[in-house]
């Protein structure tokens, strides 16, 4: 069986086969504040309340702090049904719904979580099934406590060795949408498995960013078979595990050894080229943060090139770590003092302006740098803005630079 | 929800849309129901793409769209604002799988076929069942293939949420 089989049988307690459509109990249903309103209506509209709230956890971060008045009145209601409900309640500030849901070890190897966001695939870092849905799926999954899946076929993909110095898993992660593209993964489960040095190259925080833009290439889960630095965090069950008759759609390579950085040119994240064919173009704002790349070793990696530099002049940059576990800890570590010094600013931690609401978004003409997920043509604000996905390093070169940087360049 | 009520017309057309229109294009995240009001946010529907289609769309008018259709944000709101226009059923080459999933739940059949959205151009007149999956266009009957059985039962009781409020439960679950 593949992973996504192991644990789809695991949970019914019987061998599943791709394509049969199955109800199954889920561990976890998470929602956020901009998607909670219409989970509530829905609620309502079937007079339900949740079946189990300790397994439904409520996290404010896609507008965080409130915008507008809409805003904070629909947080205000959120807030209001958290507490009635008595479900798992993250204020503003505690970080994005993917990483407080690791962090707070709701996702763990072989569970089945679904989330009102579509990069929930996020928690098939630590072994999980995570899968996005809309509000009334989710509402459903916390009303009944189940939802309906169809059990996925499988896309295999291994990465092998370790990378370059500054050669990071949002590269591999880049390297792996462009080849599956933009859809060649929709419906399927993508099963990723490190090896010869991989595993020990990834840990958790890399094996998120794979897991998490698998989504991008339309699966339903990102699984990274557990190995390296899950198996010290995490009791991994026997059972999880692809076994040798699992049966792959298709099989990808990818050799990390000769990897180069990488980024997604606008408008869609299958848009995957190197550094160099965009080298020199200006750029007004880079964003260092969001569930793909706002945790502690991204913000390393961005305050290791900003050490004792300055953003350029004409550039302004932006840093939000992905949890306020991030935050504190960038503090302490001295990461904050380097890239403020450096001069950039801080957000509260939460999806930032990823999704063009708030907190930086772009003007016609901008171009931004960006280490988030998603490059759609209006995705940051303006539709004539432009937005390039690129590693936290190559965000930070750029930052210096004021341009897109070449890979060979020594600045 | 206030649906507009499905009346086709003697006019409905073919708003025809390429591969790959994802759910930003669809409903640009910054016009979120929460946003700007969940009253007005289905009149910014398409407002990059196809800025006219929330003023011009009537019920009866049938969105026709190439591959992937809908990739993306899981926001159900996209779909949601296209319903609320009065959009109740699609024909697209493939869909990607959360936005065919909301699709079911809101109540939108969500059709397949090459054939359809080879011959349809924007503005061709068509009309269409959503019942019966029969679609006139161009001066040919074609006749789609309906939604696998599980859905089926929940877009026969209007969408999956009605199915579930009268059942208690998902298809297929007694």
């Amino acid at each position: 069986m593949t992973l996504a089989q192991a644990i789809l049988s695991h949970k019914l307690g019987r061998r599943v086969q791709p394509g049969e459509l199955v109800v199954v109990e889920v561990d976890h249903a998470m929602t956020i504040d901009s998607i909670v309103p219409t989970v509530i209506d829905r609620l309502e509209e079937l007079g339900a309340a949740p079946r189990h709230p300790e397994r439904v956890s409520l996290v404010y971060d896609h507008v965080a702090p409130a915008s507008n008045v809409n805003v904070a009145e629909a947080q205000r209601r959120g807030r209001e049904w958290a507490r009635r409900s008595g479900v798992n309640f993250y204020e503003v500030g505690r970080g994005v719904c993917h990483q407080v849901l690791v962090e707070e070890g709701v996702a763990r190897p072989g569970a089945l979580i679904v989330g009102s966001d579509s990069h929930s695939t996020s928690y098939g870092a630590v072994g999980a099934f995570g899968t996005g849905m809309g509000a009334t799926d989710i509402a459903l999954a916390i009303a009944s406590g189940k939802t309906w899946l169809r059990v996925p076929e499988s896309v295999r993909v291994t990465f092998r060795g370790r990378p370059r110095p500054g050669v990071s898993a949002k590269d591999a992660a880049l390297e792996m949408v462009g080849r599956l593209g933009s859809g060649g993964a929709t419906y399927m489960a993508v099963e990723i498995h490190l090896q010869d040095g991989a595993e020990r190259a990834f840990g958790r925080s890399e094996r998120i960013t794979l897991a998490n833009l698998a989504m991008e290439a339309g699966a339903k889960a990102g699984i990274v078979a557990p190995s390296g630095e899950i198996l010290e965090l995490y009791e991994v069950p026997d059972w999880l595990r692809a076994g040798k008759d699992a049966v792959y759609v298709r099989e990808l390579e990818i050799d990390l050894t000769t990897l180069t950085p990488r980024l997604a040119a606008p408008f869609y994240v299958d848009n995957v080229h190197s550094l160099g064919e965009y080298a020199g173009a200006a750029v007004d704002f880079v964003f260092v943060g969001t569930c793909t790349n706002g945790r502690i070793e991204d913000l390393r990696a961005a305050a290791e090139v900003l050490r004792g530099r300055r953003v350029a002049p004409g550039t302004r940059m932006l840093v939000v770590p992905a949890s306020s576990q991030v935050l504190q800890q960038a503090m302490a570590e001295g990461v904050l003092q380097t890239l403020v010094e450096a001069g950039a600013t801080i957000g509260t931690p939460g999806c930032g302006p990823c999704m063009g609401r708030h907190m930086g978004v772009a003007a016609a003409g901008e171009r931004v740098v960006s280490t988030a997920n998603r490059n759609f043509k209006g995705r940051m604000g303006s539709p004539q803005a432009e937005v390039y996905l690129t590693s936290p390093r190559t965000a930070a070169r750029a930052a210096v630079l004021g341009r897109i940087p070449d890979e060979e360049e020594q600045e | 929800m206030n649906p507009t009520s499905h009346i086709p017309h003697p006019t409905s057309r073919v708003w025809k849309f390429p591969d790959n229109v994802n759910t930003d294009d669809i409903l640009p995240g910054k016009y979120a129901p929460f946003m700007v009001g969940e009253d007005v946010f289905q009149n910014y529907a398409f407002a990059h793409l196809r800025p006219e289609f929330a003023r011009q769309f009537r019920p009866g008018d049938l969105i026709v769209a190439g591959r992937n259709l809908g990739l993306g944000s899981s926001r159900e709101y996209a779909p949601e604002a296209l319903y609320k226009l009065g959009v109740r059923a699609i024909v697209a080459r493939s869909y990607a799988r959360i936005f065919y999933r909301n699709l079911v739940n809101l109540g939108i059949v969500p059709f397949v076929s090459e054939e359809v959205v080879e011959k349809a151009k924007d503005g061709d007149e068509v009309s269409y069942d959503v019942s019966t999956g029969v679609i006139e266009l161009g001066g040919r009957i074609y006749r789609l293939q309906p939604p696998p059985a599980f859905l089926l039962a929940a877009l026969e009781e209007g969408s999956l949420l009605a199915y579930f409020k009268k059942h208690g439960d998902f298809p297929g679950v007694e």
